[in-house]
């Protein structure tokens, strides 16, 4: 018996050096590797930001003046959603809002939206999605120029009517054997404009 | 004998790029293979975290094989392979933002990488320090060049590129299949099919001069 305990505790010390060895490493090159990751990431998304709000439209740090709201009609995520705010000499100039489009043909599209302080789009870009290569992955500005015939959009132009692919009756192209896609995107986009007609005092405050 | 172990070394290092190839011979780690091999580079970065997490996993496990208990072997490896991963996947995103994002929970996955904990069981825990670093290093190198070759042929056919440098001009219509799930066993159904009329053409080679030598004597 006492010999099974003796084993028992050998093997448990064992293992219990190797776990404590083991999150000494990890924690050593998190130490060594997270100021990086941390300015990675701050660059993707500045980097991202800058593609819809030019940066001599603002003055403020960007990724210091976010907030989040939730909204699950309008922003298609029951989660809140992340919105930087572009302001310059205080007063706010635009906004980007990170909104979902839910019924992509393949989940979740991941959108990037910014919109000037009267409601007109300045760009929409595509962060991540699932899209079929080929045929949905043209909302892809590296696959194709479709996104950017949101530049200049607003409520009033177009009207809702044309808010929709050509084939239901709107401006917008659809591809070659994918209408899904950006039916979900557009319909995304135009959700994010209404949002941002309704609570827009709110956003910048 | 040092001539005698390093023609060892060089033997168990090469066993693992051809012979014993853990994709085209052994077909194991079929998970990463297909899941992340649509573009040449994250072929290559998915590969070389592998080798990383393998090279340090085999160098532990065979430095500390008379320490660990047969019982909890197995924890003991999983635990030292999950510590490299958790290492490699920071370094990753350190290093290449851009492919770590595409690879996604595949960096976190090698943990269950049957080819490392197989490598672990079968191999470093039974040999000295230096084999172990030879096997190790021979089939993370054959898992890498498997991968990549894979990724290559993938990404050259589905999107007429390499390393994302377009390779045909604006006539080239990429087979977008290629690049899907289908294409990915499509293609490594293909590869396996020449390796394996390889290995054939080579054992009935060698027979047939067996059978020679046979007759002869």
């Amino acid at each position: 018996m006492s010999i099974l305990i003796k084993k028992m505790t050998q093997a448990a010390s064992i293992l219990t050096l190797f776990a404590v060895l083991g999150a000494g490493l990890v924690a050593y090159s998190f130490q060594i590797t997270q100021e990086q990751i941390k300015a990675n990431q701050r660059a993707a998304l500045l980097r991202n930001l800058n593609a819809v709000i030019p940066t001599n439209l603002y003055d403020n740090q960007l990724f210091n003046d976010s907030r989040q709201m939730q909204n699950e009609a309008f922003l298609g995520t029951p989660e809140p959603v992340m919105i930087y705010r572009a302001r310059k000499g205080k007063q706010p100039v635009a906004c980007v809002i990170l909104p979902i489009a839910p019924n992509g043909y393949n989940g979740r599209i991941q959108l990037l939206v910014g919109i000037n302080y009267d409601g007109k789009l300045l760009g929409v870009r595509v962060l991540s999605h699932q899209e079929t290569p080929g045929l949905g992955d043209n909302i892809e500005l590296r696959r194709s120029n479709w996104i950017l015939k949101f530049n200049g959009l607003s409520l009033t132009n177009p009207k809702e009517s044309g808010w929709a692919v050509k084939r239901d009756g709107g401006i917008f192209d659809q591809f070659t054997g994918a209408t899904i896609t950006p039916r979900a995107v557009v319909k995304a986009v135009h959700n994010t404009l209404i949002f941002y007609q309704h609570y827009r005092d709110e956003i910048f405050k | 004998m040092p001539t005698n172990v390093n023609a060892n070394a060089y033997d168990e290092f090469i066993k693992g790029i051809w012979r014993e190839n853990p994709v085209f011979v052994q077909v194991l780690a079929m998970c990463p293979m297909l899941a992340v091999t649509n573009s040449a580079v994250n072929a290559l970065a998915m590969g070389l975290a592998t080798f990383f997490v393998l090279l340090g996993s085999s160098t532990l496990v065979s430095l500390f094989k008379s320490l660990i208990p047969k019982q909890v072997r197995i924890s003991c490896y999983v635990i030292i392979i999950a510590t490299f991963v958790t290492v490699a996947d920071y370094i990753l995103q350190a290093l290449i933002p851009e492919v770590h994002k595409e690879l996604g929970a595949f960096v976190p996955l090698i943990v269950v990488n049957c080819m490392i904990l197989g490598r672990q069981e079968a191999f470093a825990s039974k040999h000295p320090v230096g084999l172990a670093i030879a096997d190790a290093m021979g089939m993370g190198f054959g898992f890498t060049l498997a991968l990549f070759i894979l990724g290559s042929v993938r990404e050259i056919l589905g999107n007429g590129s390499l390393f994302g440098i377009l390779l045909f001009g604006q006539h080239f219509e990429p087979w977008i299949v290629m690049l899907l799930p289908p294409g990915g066993f499509l293609m490594l159904g293909m590869i396996l099919l020449f390796f394996n009329w390889l290995k054939e053409k080579k054992d009935k080679v060698r027979a047939a001069t067996e059978l020679a030598t046979m007759e002869i004597s």
